[in-house]
Protein backbone atom coordinates (compact mmCIF):
# COMPACT_ATOMS: atom_id res chain seq x y z
CA UNK A 1 0.00 0.00 0.00
CA UNK A 2 1.33 3.15 -1.11
CA UNK A 3 1.69 5.96 1.32
CA UNK A 4 0.19 9.50 1.06
CA UNK A 5 2.18 12.08 0.44
CA UNK A 6 1.07 15.50 1.36
CA UNK A 7 2.96 18.23 -1.35
CA UNK A 8 3.23 22.00 -0.58
CA UNK A 9 4.15 25.32 -2.76
CA UNK A 10 6.32 27.01 -0.70
CA UNK A 11 7.93 30.72 -2.25
CA UNK A 12 11.33 31.17 -1.04
CA UNK A 13 10.67 33.66 2.07
CA UNK A 14 11.32 33.52 5.28
CA UNK A 15 8.60 32.37 7.83
CA UNK A 16 6.47 29.70 5.12
CA UNK A 17 7.56 26.36 6.46
CA UNK A 18 7.06 27.69 9.89
CA UNK A 19 4.05 28.55 8.86
CA UNK A 20 3.08 25.05 7.46
CA UNK A 21 4.59 23.95 11.13
CA UNK A 22 2.50 25.98 12.56
CA UNK A 23 -0.92 25.17 10.56
CA UNK A 24 0.03 21.30 12.03
CA UNK A 25 0.61 22.16 15.43
CA UNK A 26 -2.21 24.12 15.61
CA UNK A 27 -4.74 21.17 13.83
CA UNK A 28 -2.79 18.62 16.23
CA UNK A 29 -1.23 17.00 12.93
CA UNK A 30 1.53 14.96 14.12
CA UNK A 31 4.26 15.03 11.34
CA UNK A 32 6.22 12.15 10.76
CA UNK A 33 8.36 13.25 8.44
CA UNK A 34 9.42 15.79 5.47
CA UNK A 35 11.81 16.95 2.89
CA UNK A 36 12.13 19.66 0.84
CA UNK A 37 13.47 20.61 -2.66
CA UNK A 38 14.19 24.19 -3.87
CA UNK A 39 14.46 26.05 -7.10
CA UNK A 40 15.11 29.33 -8.29
CA UNK A 41 12.13 31.27 -6.19
CA UNK A 42 10.14 28.48 -4.92
CA UNK A 43 10.56 25.21 -3.15
CA UNK A 44 8.16 21.78 -2.50
CA UNK A 45 7.84 20.63 0.55
CA UNK A 46 6.77 16.81 0.78
CA UNK A 47 5.29 15.86 4.09
CA UNK A 48 3.83 12.98 5.54
CA UNK A 49 1.89 13.48 8.33
CA UNK A 50 -1.35 11.47 10.50
CA UNK A 51 -4.04 13.25 8.81
CA UNK A 52 -3.25 13.98 5.48
CA UNK A 53 -6.76 15.24 4.46
CA UNK A 54 -7.13 17.38 7.54
CA UNK A 55 -3.79 18.92 6.70
CA UNK A 56 -4.64 19.85 2.92
CA UNK A 57 -7.51 21.27 3.66
CA UNK A 58 -6.04 23.59 6.32
CA UNK A 59 -3.20 24.32 4.33
CA UNK A 60 -5.24 25.46 1.58
CA UNK A 61 -7.36 27.69 3.65
CA UNK A 62 -5.11 29.25 4.75
CA UNK A 63 -3.69 29.76 1.14
CA UNK A 64 -1.51 27.31 -0.03
CA UNK A 65 -1.45 25.46 -3.19
CA UNK A 66 -1.21 21.52 -2.46
CA UNK A 67 -1.12 18.10 -4.16
CA UNK A 68 -1.70 14.69 -2.40
CA UNK A 69 1.00 12.04 -4.59
CA UNK A 70 1.44 8.58 -3.70
CA UNK A 71 4.81 7.20 -2.63
CA UNK A 72 6.38 3.93 -1.56
CA UNK A 73 6.82 3.77 1.99
CA UNK A 74 9.46 1.19 3.33
CA UNK A 75 10.88 -0.19 6.78
CA UNK A 76 14.36 -0.37 7.32
CA UNK A 77 16.29 -1.59 10.53
CA UNK A 78 18.54 1.21 11.71
CA UNK A 79 21.87 -0.50 11.02
CA UNK A 80 24.46 0.06 8.16
CA UNK A 81 23.88 -1.54 5.11
CA UNK A 82 19.65 -0.73 5.05
CA UNK A 83 19.49 1.99 2.10
CA UNK A 84 21.73 0.34 0.03
CA UNK A 85 19.67 -3.07 0.33
CA UNK A 86 16.59 -0.92 -0.88
CA UNK A 87 18.44 0.75 -3.47
CA UNK A 88 20.51 -2.17 -4.68
CA UNK A 89 17.19 -3.95 -5.38
CA UNK A 90 15.17 -1.26 -7.49
CA UNK A 91 18.52 -0.49 -9.98
CA UNK A 92 19.35 -4.21 -10.47
CA UNK A 93 15.58 -3.99 -12.05
CA UNK A 94 16.17 -0.69 -13.99
CA UNK A 95 13.92 1.19 -11.88
CA UNK A 96 14.87 4.69 -11.29
CA UNK A 97 13.89 6.47 -8.09
CA UNK A 98 12.91 10.14 -8.53
CA UNK A 99 13.39 11.11 -4.66
CA UNK A 100 13.62 9.36 -1.29
CA UNK A 101 13.36 10.53 2.32
CA UNK A 102 13.81 9.19 5.79
CA UNK A 103 10.95 10.01 7.86
CA UNK A 104 10.33 8.64 11.56
CA UNK A 105 10.79 5.33 12.46
CA UNK A 106 13.64 4.16 10.17
CA UNK A 107 11.25 4.62 7.08
CA UNK A 108 12.10 5.62 3.84
CA UNK A 109 9.82 7.12 1.26
CA UNK A 110 10.32 7.17 -2.18
CA UNK A 111 8.96 8.20 -5.53
CA UNK A 112 9.16 5.94 -8.86
CA UNK A 113 7.26 5.98 -12.26
CA UNK A 114 5.65 2.65 -11.65
CA UNK A 115 4.72 2.23 -7.62
CA UNK A 116 2.74 -0.86 -8.29
CA UNK A 117 5.72 -2.77 -10.32
CA UNK A 118 8.54 -1.17 -7.70
CA UNK A 119 6.43 -2.69 -4.54
CA UNK A 120 6.16 -6.06 -5.98
CA UNK A 121 9.91 -6.20 -6.76
CA UNK A 122 10.54 -5.15 -3.02
CA UNK A 123 8.07 -7.90 -1.44
CA UNK A 124 10.05 -10.25 -3.78
CA UNK A 125 13.16 -9.35 -2.14
CA UNK A 126 11.95 -9.07 1.62
CA UNK A 127 11.60 -5.65 2.02
CA UNK A 128 9.20 -4.79 4.70
CA UNK A 129 6.67 -1.81 2.97
CA UNK A 130 4.62 -0.13 5.34
CA UNK B 1 -33.09 66.68 -23.79
CA UNK B 2 -31.28 65.47 -26.80
CA UNK B 3 -33.29 64.05 -29.65
CA UNK B 4 -32.94 60.86 -31.53
CA UNK B 5 -34.22 58.87 -33.71
CA UNK B 6 -34.79 55.78 -31.78
CA UNK B 7 -36.09 52.70 -33.66
CA UNK B 8 -36.12 49.08 -32.32
CA UNK B 9 -32.86 48.25 -33.21
CA UNK B 10 -30.83 51.76 -32.49
CA UNK B 11 -31.11 54.64 -30.32
CA UNK B 12 -30.14 56.90 -33.26
CA UNK B 13 -30.11 55.66 -36.74
CA UNK B 14 -30.11 58.73 -38.71
CA UNK B 15 -26.56 58.93 -36.81
CA UNK B 16 -25.26 55.88 -36.32
CA UNK B 17 -26.55 54.20 -39.83
CA UNK B 18 -25.49 57.60 -41.73
CA UNK B 19 -23.34 57.67 -44.99
CA UNK B 20 -19.92 58.93 -44.54
CA UNK B 21 -21.01 62.03 -46.50
CA UNK B 22 -23.52 62.98 -43.95
CA UNK B 23 -21.27 61.69 -41.25
CA UNK B 24 -18.60 64.28 -42.54
CA UNK B 25 -20.76 67.52 -42.80
CA UNK B 26 -22.13 66.87 -39.65
CA UNK B 27 -18.59 66.88 -38.34
CA UNK B 28 -17.64 69.62 -40.00
CA UNK B 29 -20.66 71.73 -39.53
CA UNK B 30 -20.01 70.78 -35.45
CA UNK B 31 -16.25 71.56 -35.77
CA UNK B 32 -17.08 74.97 -36.59
CA UNK B 33 -19.00 75.62 -33.87
CA UNK B 34 -17.32 74.04 -31.22
CA UNK B 35 -13.98 75.94 -32.28
CA UNK B 36 -16.02 79.42 -32.57
CA UNK B 37 -17.20 78.75 -29.52
CA UNK B 38 -13.50 77.91 -28.01
CA UNK B 39 -12.42 81.36 -29.70
CA UNK B 40 -14.94 83.79 -28.38
CA UNK B 41 -14.85 82.34 -24.55
CA UNK B 42 -11.67 81.51 -23.99
CA UNK B 43 -8.11 83.14 -24.50
CA UNK B 44 -5.85 80.00 -24.71
CA UNK B 45 -7.80 78.70 -27.86
CA UNK B 46 -8.42 82.21 -29.00
CA UNK B 47 -4.80 82.80 -29.10
CA UNK B 48 -3.64 79.53 -30.54
CA UNK B 49 -6.61 79.97 -33.72
CA UNK B 50 -5.08 82.60 -34.54
CA UNK B 51 -1.32 81.32 -34.63
CA UNK B 52 -2.66 79.10 -36.61
CA UNK B 53 -4.42 81.89 -38.97
CA UNK B 54 -7.72 79.64 -39.03
CA UNK B 55 -11.48 80.93 -39.48
CA UNK B 56 -13.67 79.07 -37.88
CA UNK B 57 -16.00 79.63 -40.18
CA UNK B 58 -14.06 79.18 -43.05
CA UNK B 59 -13.57 75.87 -42.20
CA UNK B 60 -14.01 73.80 -45.21
CA UNK B 61 -12.43 70.41 -44.65
CA UNK B 62 -11.75 68.43 -41.37
CA UNK B 63 -8.09 68.29 -42.45
CA UNK B 64 -8.14 72.04 -41.93
CA UNK B 65 -7.69 70.95 -38.16
CA UNK B 66 -4.31 69.90 -38.52
CA UNK B 67 -3.02 73.37 -38.83
CA UNK B 68 -3.69 73.42 -34.95
CA UNK B 69 -1.47 72.35 -32.33
CA UNK B 70 -1.87 69.61 -30.44
CA UNK B 71 -3.08 69.98 -26.61
CA UNK B 72 -1.56 67.62 -24.14
CA UNK B 73 -2.40 66.43 -20.70
CA UNK B 74 0.35 68.78 -19.31
CA UNK B 75 -1.46 71.93 -20.82
CA UNK B 76 -4.40 70.66 -18.95
CA UNK B 77 -2.45 70.47 -15.81
CA UNK B 78 -0.79 73.80 -16.46
CA UNK B 79 -4.55 75.39 -16.66
CA UNK B 80 -5.55 73.84 -13.36
CA UNK B 81 -7.96 74.20 -12.02
CA UNK B 82 -10.61 75.85 -14.80
CA UNK B 83 -8.32 77.80 -17.31
CA UNK B 84 -9.22 75.68 -20.36
CA UNK B 85 -13.50 75.82 -19.42
CA UNK B 86 -14.84 77.68 -22.41
CA UNK B 87 -18.53 78.84 -20.66
CA UNK B 88 -18.56 80.75 -17.00
CA UNK B 89 -18.73 78.77 -14.14
CA UNK B 90 -22.29 79.99 -13.55
CA UNK B 91 -23.23 77.41 -16.21
CA UNK B 92 -21.23 74.55 -15.48
CA UNK B 93 -22.97 72.24 -13.30
CA UNK B 94 -20.36 69.25 -12.82
CA UNK B 95 -16.96 69.06 -12.64
CA UNK B 96 -14.82 65.64 -13.01
CA UNK B 97 -11.18 64.89 -12.26
CA UNK B 98 -8.40 62.34 -12.97
CA UNK B 99 -6.25 61.02 -10.52
CA UNK B 100 -3.48 63.52 -10.19
CA UNK B 101 -0.61 61.35 -9.11
CA UNK B 102 2.10 63.89 -10.69
CA UNK B 103 1.44 67.18 -9.99
CA UNK B 104 -2.12 69.03 -10.56
CA UNK B 105 -5.02 66.56 -11.68
CA UNK B 106 -6.87 67.06 -14.70
CA UNK B 107 -10.20 69.19 -14.21
CA UNK B 108 -12.55 68.47 -16.42
CA UNK B 109 -16.37 70.62 -16.58
CA UNK B 110 -20.17 70.21 -17.85
CA UNK B 111 -23.00 72.41 -18.46
CA UNK B 112 -26.65 70.56 -18.17
CA UNK B 113 -26.21 70.35 -21.91
CA UNK B 114 -23.12 68.52 -21.92
CA UNK B 115 -23.96 65.98 -19.16
CA UNK B 116 -27.39 65.07 -21.50
CA UNK B 117 -24.71 64.74 -24.44
CA UNK B 118 -22.49 62.08 -22.49
CA UNK B 119 -25.61 60.19 -21.20
CA UNK B 120 -27.07 59.93 -24.94
CA UNK B 121 -23.34 59.10 -26.39
CA UNK B 122 -23.34 56.01 -24.07
CA UNK B 123 -26.88 55.17 -24.07
CA UNK B 124 -26.61 54.76 -27.67
CA UNK B 125 -23.88 52.50 -27.53
CA UNK B 126 -25.49 50.69 -24.47
CA UNK B 127 -29.17 50.12 -25.99
CA UNK B 128 -27.48 49.02 -29.86
CA UNK B 129 -26.17 46.52 -28.41
CA UNK B 130 -29.80 45.19 -26.91
CA UNK B 131 -29.67 47.19 -23.42
CA UNK B 132 -33.46 48.34 -22.80
CA UNK B 133 -36.03 49.33 -20.15
CA UNK B 134 -36.14 46.18 -18.54
CA UNK B 135 -32.56 45.71 -18.05
CA UNK B 136 -31.08 45.81 -14.16
CA UNK B 137 -27.44 47.92 -14.82
CA UNK B 138 -24.88 46.98 -11.89
CA UNK B 139 -22.47 49.78 -12.27
CA UNK B 140 -19.57 48.82 -10.33
CA UNK B 141 -17.16 51.51 -11.84
CA UNK B 142 -16.27 54.44 -9.11
CA UNK B 143 -18.92 57.09 -8.46
CA UNK B 144 -16.66 60.46 -7.63
CA UNK B 145 -14.23 62.25 -8.98
CA UNK B 146 -13.74 59.12 -11.66
CA UNK B 147 -16.06 60.03 -14.90
CA UNK B 148 -17.00 55.63 -14.74
CA UNK B 149 -19.55 55.29 -12.42
CA UNK B 150 -21.43 58.52 -13.15
CA UNK B 151 -21.52 58.21 -17.00
CA UNK B 152 -23.14 54.25 -16.78
CA UNK B 153 -26.12 55.41 -14.74
CA UNK B 154 -26.57 58.21 -16.31
CA UNK B 155 -27.04 56.52 -19.69
CA UNK B 156 -28.56 53.65 -18.34
CA UNK B 157 -31.06 55.71 -16.42
CA UNK B 158 -31.60 57.35 -19.97
CA UNK B 159 -32.68 54.21 -21.56
CA UNK B 160 -34.85 54.07 -18.89
CA UNK B 161 -32.85 50.35 -17.02
CA UNK B 162 -32.89 49.92 -13.78
CA UNK B 163 -29.32 51.09 -12.18
CA UNK B 164 -27.68 49.47 -9.25
CA UNK B 165 -25.10 52.33 -8.29
CA UNK B 166 -23.20 50.01 -5.96
CA UNK B 167 -19.87 51.32 -6.70
CA UNK B 168 -16.52 49.63 -6.99
CA UNK B 169 -14.83 47.58 -3.73
CA UNK B 170 -16.70 44.64 -2.04
CA UNK B 171 -16.71 41.93 -4.06
CA UNK B 172 -19.12 39.76 -1.77
CA UNK B 173 -21.53 42.20 -1.54
CA UNK B 174 -21.15 42.94 -5.61
CA UNK B 175 -22.21 38.94 -5.84
CA UNK B 176 -24.40 39.12 -3.68
CA UNK B 177 -26.54 42.31 -5.37
CA UNK B 178 -25.89 40.24 -8.59
CA UNK B 179 -27.44 37.12 -7.87
CA UNK B 180 -30.37 38.99 -5.54
CA UNK B 181 -31.46 41.52 -7.83
CA UNK B 182 -30.28 39.70 -10.81
CA UNK B 183 -28.48 42.36 -12.70
CA UNK B 184 -28.00 41.58 -16.73
CA UNK B 185 -25.44 44.53 -17.13
CA UNK B 186 -22.49 45.11 -15.55
CA UNK B 187 -20.01 47.88 -15.82
CA UNK B 188 -16.65 47.92 -14.52
CA UNK B 189 -12.68 47.57 -15.26
CA UNK B 190 -11.95 43.57 -16.94
CA UNK B 191 -9.17 42.89 -14.18
CA UNK B 192 -12.05 43.55 -11.79
CA UNK B 193 -14.67 41.04 -13.52
CA UNK B 194 -11.80 38.33 -12.94
CA UNK B 195 -11.49 38.95 -9.31
CA UNK B 196 -15.23 38.79 -9.37
CA UNK B 197 -14.80 35.53 -10.48
CA UNK B 198 -11.83 34.08 -8.46
CA UNK B 199 -14.26 35.20 -5.07
CA UNK B 200 -17.56 34.11 -6.78
CA UNK B 201 -15.53 30.85 -7.06
CA UNK B 202 -14.59 30.99 -3.65
CA UNK B 203 -17.79 31.39 -2.00
CA UNK B 204 -19.68 28.46 -4.38
CA UNK B 205 -21.70 31.75 -6.56
CA UNK B 206 -21.89 29.67 -10.29
CA UNK B 207 -22.29 32.73 -12.93
CA UNK B 208 -24.05 30.42 -15.70
CA UNK B 209 -27.05 30.77 -13.08
CA UNK B 210 -27.10 34.76 -12.93
CA UNK B 211 -28.88 36.37 -15.30
CA UNK B 212 -25.70 38.97 -17.07
CA UNK B 213 -25.66 39.65 -20.82
CA UNK B 214 -23.80 42.24 -21.21
CA UNK B 215 -19.80 43.39 -19.70
CA UNK B 216 -19.41 47.49 -20.72
CA UNK B 217 -15.85 46.93 -19.64
CA UNK B 218 -13.29 49.05 -19.88
CA UNK B 219 -10.48 51.88 -17.98
CA UNK B 220 -7.67 49.55 -18.86
CA UNK B 221 -5.96 47.91 -21.73
CA UNK B 222 -7.17 44.04 -22.73
CA UNK B 223 -6.79 41.67 -24.59
CA UNK B 224 -8.60 38.98 -26.46
CA UNK B 225 -7.43 36.32 -24.96
CA UNK B 226 -8.54 37.79 -21.86
CA UNK B 227 -11.87 38.59 -22.95
CA UNK B 228 -11.77 34.63 -24.15
CA UNK B 229 -11.47 34.25 -20.04
CA UNK B 230 -14.25 36.46 -19.35
CA UNK B 231 -16.83 35.64 -21.43
CA UNK B 232 -16.03 31.86 -19.71
CA UNK B 233 -16.28 32.59 -16.39
CA UNK B 234 -18.98 35.24 -15.92
CA UNK B 235 -21.18 34.15 -18.52
CA UNK B 236 -21.99 36.88 -20.52
CA UNK B 237 -20.69 38.76 -23.59
CA UNK B 238 -17.37 41.44 -22.84
CA UNK B 239 -17.42 44.45 -24.43
CA UNK B 240 -14.18 46.86 -24.29
CA UNK B 241 -15.91 50.15 -23.58
CA UNK B 242 -13.07 53.49 -24.50
CA UNK B 243 -13.55 56.64 -22.99
CA UNK B 244 -11.48 59.60 -21.08
CA UNK B 245 -12.58 61.92 -18.74
CA UNK B 246 -10.91 64.85 -21.01
CA UNK B 247 -13.07 63.94 -23.32
CA UNK B 248 -16.17 63.10 -21.93
CA UNK B 249 -15.89 59.89 -19.78
CA UNK B 250 -17.45 56.14 -20.65
CA UNK B 251 -19.26 56.86 -24.19
CA UNK B 252 -16.83 57.89 -26.60
CA UNK B 253 -16.27 54.42 -28.21
CA UNK B 254 -17.49 50.65 -27.43
CA UNK B 255 -17.83 47.39 -29.40
CA UNK B 256 -20.83 46.09 -30.97
CA UNK B 257 -21.70 42.36 -30.45
CA UNK B 258 -19.59 41.40 -33.63
CA UNK B 259 -16.96 42.42 -30.98
CA UNK B 260 -14.50 43.88 -33.78
CA UNK B 261 -13.29 47.32 -33.43
CA UNK B 262 -14.82 49.80 -30.95
CA UNK B 263 -17.84 52.23 -33.28
CA UNK B 264 -16.93 55.39 -32.29
CA UNK B 265 -19.06 58.26 -31.72
CA UNK B 266 -17.86 60.69 -33.90
CA UNK B 267 -20.37 63.20 -34.29
CA UNK B 268 -19.16 64.10 -31.05
CA UNK B 269 -15.71 63.14 -30.86
CA UNK B 270 -13.93 63.41 -34.15
CA UNK B 271 -10.78 61.08 -33.80
CA UNK B 272 -7.28 61.24 -35.26
CA UNK B 273 -4.30 59.31 -35.66
CA UNK B 274 -0.83 60.49 -35.90
CA UNK B 275 2.52 59.90 -35.25
CA UNK B 276 3.41 59.92 -31.51
CA UNK B 277 7.13 60.82 -32.02
CA UNK B 278 6.69 63.66 -35.52
CA UNK B 279 2.87 64.59 -34.67
CA UNK B 280 2.11 63.70 -38.25
CA UNK B 281 -1.37 62.52 -39.08
CA UNK B 282 -1.86 59.21 -40.25
CA UNK B 283 -3.87 57.28 -42.55
CA UNK B 284 -6.44 54.76 -41.60
CA UNK B 285 -5.08 51.29 -40.65
CA UNK B 286 -2.29 52.66 -39.41
CA UNK B 287 -1.14 52.61 -35.87
CA UNK B 288 -0.35 55.62 -33.79
CA UNK B 289 -1.28 57.75 -30.75
CA UNK B 290 -5.39 58.71 -30.61
CA UNK B 291 -5.86 62.11 -31.05
CA UNK B 292 -9.96 63.61 -30.07
CA UNK B 293 -11.34 67.27 -30.97
CA UNK B 294 -14.70 67.80 -29.27
CA UNK B 295 -17.59 68.37 -31.57
CA UNK B 296 -20.50 69.29 -29.02
CA UNK B 297 -19.31 69.83 -25.70
CA UNK B 298 -19.19 73.28 -24.54
CA UNK B 299 -17.55 73.44 -20.69
CA UNK B 300 -15.10 71.51 -21.37
CA UNK B 301 -14.06 71.25 -25.25
CA UNK B 302 -10.79 69.90 -26.28
CA UNK B 303 -8.92 69.91 -29.46
CA UNK B 304 -6.33 67.74 -30.78
CA UNK B 305 -6.18 66.38 -27.15
CA UNK B 306 -3.78 63.41 -27.30
CA UNK B 307 -4.69 60.92 -25.34
CA UNK B 308 -1.89 58.43 -25.24
CA UNK B 309 -3.64 55.18 -26.08
CA UNK B 310 -2.34 53.47 -29.30
CA UNK B 311 -4.57 52.36 -31.57
CA UNK B 312 -5.89 52.77 -35.60
CA UNK B 313 -8.87 54.36 -37.42
CA UNK B 314 -11.10 52.22 -39.85
CA UNK B 315 -14.06 52.00 -41.77
CA UNK B 316 -15.47 48.33 -42.42
CA UNK B 317 -19.09 47.30 -43.15
CA UNK B 318 -20.01 46.60 -40.06
CA UNK B 319 -22.60 43.56 -39.74
CA UNK B 320 -24.06 44.99 -36.88
CA UNK B 321 -25.38 47.78 -39.18
CA UNK B 322 -23.51 50.97 -37.80
CA UNK B 323 -21.72 52.88 -40.33
CA UNK B 324 -19.56 54.92 -37.66
CA UNK B 325 -15.99 54.71 -37.86
CA UNK B 326 -14.12 52.07 -35.70
CA UNK B 327 -10.89 52.10 -33.50
CA UNK B 328 -8.48 49.25 -32.47
CA UNK B 329 -8.78 48.07 -29.11
CA UNK B 330 -6.23 50.43 -27.39
CA UNK B 331 -3.15 48.27 -26.99
CA UNK B 332 -1.70 50.45 -24.14
CA UNK B 333 -0.74 53.83 -23.69
CA UNK B 334 2.33 56.01 -24.80
CA UNK B 335 3.52 55.93 -21.63
CA UNK B 336 3.18 52.11 -20.69
CA UNK B 337 5.71 51.08 -23.35
CA UNK B 338 8.50 49.64 -21.00
CA UNK B 339 11.80 50.20 -23.27
CA UNK B 340 13.66 46.69 -22.46
CA UNK B 341 17.18 46.42 -24.02
CA UNK B 342 15.89 48.48 -26.70
CA UNK B 343 12.79 46.17 -27.79
CA UNK B 344 9.42 48.26 -27.00
CA UNK B 345 6.68 45.43 -25.17
CA UNK B 346 3.55 46.62 -24.31
CA UNK B 347 2.03 45.27 -21.19
CA UNK B 348 -0.88 43.40 -23.41
CA UNK B 349 0.92 41.76 -25.22
CA UNK B 350 2.70 39.98 -22.48
CA UNK B 351 -0.45 39.49 -21.10
CA UNK B 352 -2.06 38.25 -24.18
CA UNK B 353 0.51 35.34 -24.39
CA UNK B 354 -0.37 34.58 -20.78
CA UNK B 355 -3.50 34.48 -21.47
CA UNK B 356 -3.57 31.15 -23.84
CA UNK B 357 -1.73 28.94 -21.41
CA UNK B 358 -4.15 26.44 -20.21
CA UNK B 359 -4.78 26.33 -16.68
CA UNK B 360 -2.58 29.59 -15.69
CA UNK B 361 -4.52 31.97 -13.40
CA UNK B 362 -5.70 35.29 -14.80
CA UNK B 363 -3.61 37.41 -12.61
CA UNK B 364 0.16 38.74 -13.38
CA UNK B 365 2.72 41.41 -12.53
CA UNK B 366 5.18 42.43 -14.71
CA UNK B 367 8.41 43.15 -12.58
CA UNK B 368 11.17 45.62 -14.04
CA UNK B 369 14.52 45.55 -12.18
CA UNK B 370 17.94 46.75 -12.66
CA UNK B 371 20.86 44.41 -12.51
CA UNK B 372 24.78 45.20 -13.22
CA UNK B 373 23.06 48.43 -15.25
CA UNK B 374 20.83 46.16 -17.15
CA UNK B 375 16.89 46.14 -17.15
CA UNK B 376 15.39 43.26 -16.59
CA UNK B 377 12.08 41.93 -16.73
CA UNK B 378 10.22 39.50 -14.99
CA UNK B 379 6.86 38.02 -14.73
CA UNK B 380 4.98 36.73 -12.23
CA UNK B 381 2.20 34.28 -11.99
CA UNK B 382 0.65 32.44 -9.47
CA UNK B 383 0.47 28.38 -9.10
CA UNK B 384 -2.94 26.98 -8.64
CA UNK B 385 -3.33 23.67 -7.97
CA UNK B 386 -4.71 22.90 -11.68
CA UNK B 387 -0.34 22.94 -12.37
CA UNK B 388 0.91 22.03 -9.31
CA UNK B 389 1.94 18.51 -9.26
CA UNK B 390 4.34 17.09 -7.00
CA UNK B 391 7.66 17.11 -9.21
CA UNK B 392 9.81 20.62 -9.30
CA UNK B 393 10.95 19.50 -12.69
CA UNK B 394 6.77 20.04 -13.84
CA UNK B 395 7.07 23.32 -12.23
CA UNK B 396 10.17 24.53 -13.67
CA UNK B 397 9.02 22.72 -17.55
CA UNK B 398 5.76 25.04 -17.14
CA UNK B 399 8.05 27.74 -16.13
CA UNK B 400 10.34 27.31 -18.92
CA UNK B 401 7.52 26.50 -21.50
CA UNK B 402 5.48 30.31 -20.82
CA UNK B 403 9.21 31.54 -21.10
CA UNK B 404 9.48 29.82 -24.59
CA UNK B 405 6.26 31.27 -25.49
CA UNK B 406 7.07 34.63 -24.10
CA UNK B 407 9.99 34.81 -25.91
CA UNK B 408 8.44 33.42 -29.80
CA UNK B 409 6.05 36.48 -29.12
CA UNK B 410 8.09 39.00 -28.04
CA UNK B 411 11.49 38.47 -29.13
CA UNK B 412 13.01 39.11 -25.43
CA UNK B 413 13.44 36.74 -22.50
CA UNK B 414 11.56 37.57 -19.90
CA UNK B 415 11.63 35.03 -16.45
CA UNK B 416 8.58 33.92 -15.20
CA UNK B 417 8.33 33.38 -11.52
CA UNK B 418 6.01 31.44 -9.50
CA UNK B 419 4.40 32.74 -7.08
CA UNK B 420 2.10 31.48 -4.32
CA UNK B 421 -1.74 31.90 -4.86
CA UNK B 422 -3.10 35.20 -3.89
CA UNK B 423 0.10 36.81 -3.16
CA UNK B 424 -0.39 39.26 -6.87
CA UNK B 425 -2.87 42.00 -6.26
CA UNK B 426 -6.14 41.89 -6.97
CA UNK B 427 -7.87 44.75 -8.84
CA UNK B 428 -11.00 46.39 -7.68
CA UNK B 429 -10.44 49.37 -10.17
CA UNK B 430 -7.91 49.69 -13.03
CA UNK B 431 -5.37 46.93 -12.62
CA UNK B 432 -1.64 47.77 -11.86
CA UNK B 433 0.17 45.15 -13.95
CA UNK B 434 3.84 46.81 -14.04
CA UNK B 435 6.22 47.37 -11.08
CA UNK B 436 8.75 49.16 -11.53
CA UNK B 437 11.86 48.37 -9.33
CA UNK B 438 14.56 50.00 -11.06
CA UNK B 439 16.19 52.75 -9.20
CA UNK B 440 15.85 55.78 -10.89
CA UNK B 441 19.09 57.37 -11.96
Amino acid sequence: MPVKQLTVFLENKAGRLAEVAKILKDKNINLQGFSTTEARDYGILRLVVSDTELARQSLKEAGFTTHIADAICVKVEDKPGELFKVLDVLAKEGINIDYIYVIAGTRLVLSVQDIQKAEEILKKNNVLLC
Amino acid sequence: MAENSKDNKFWDPEITTASRDKIISIQIENLKKTLKHCYENNNFYKKRIDDAGLNPDKIKDLSDIEKLPFTSKDELRENYPFGLFCTPLSKVVRVHSSSGTTGNPTVVGYTKEDLEIWADALARIMYDVGVREDDIVQVSHGFGMFTGGFGFQYAAERIGALVIPISGGNTERQLKIMTDFKSTVLCCTPSYTLYMAEIAEKIGIDFSKLHLKFGFLGAEPWTEPMRAEIEKKLCMNALNSYGLSEVIGPGVSCECLVKDGLHINEDHFLPEIIDPKTGKTLPHNQQGELVFTSLSKKAFPVIRYRTKDISYLYLDDCSCGKKLIKMAPPMGRTDDMLIIRGVNVFPSQIEEVLMQIKDLEPHYLIVLTRENYLDKIEVWVEVSEKIFHEKLMDLEFFEKSIEDKLYSAIGIHIKVSLKEPRTIARSEGKAQRVWDRREKI
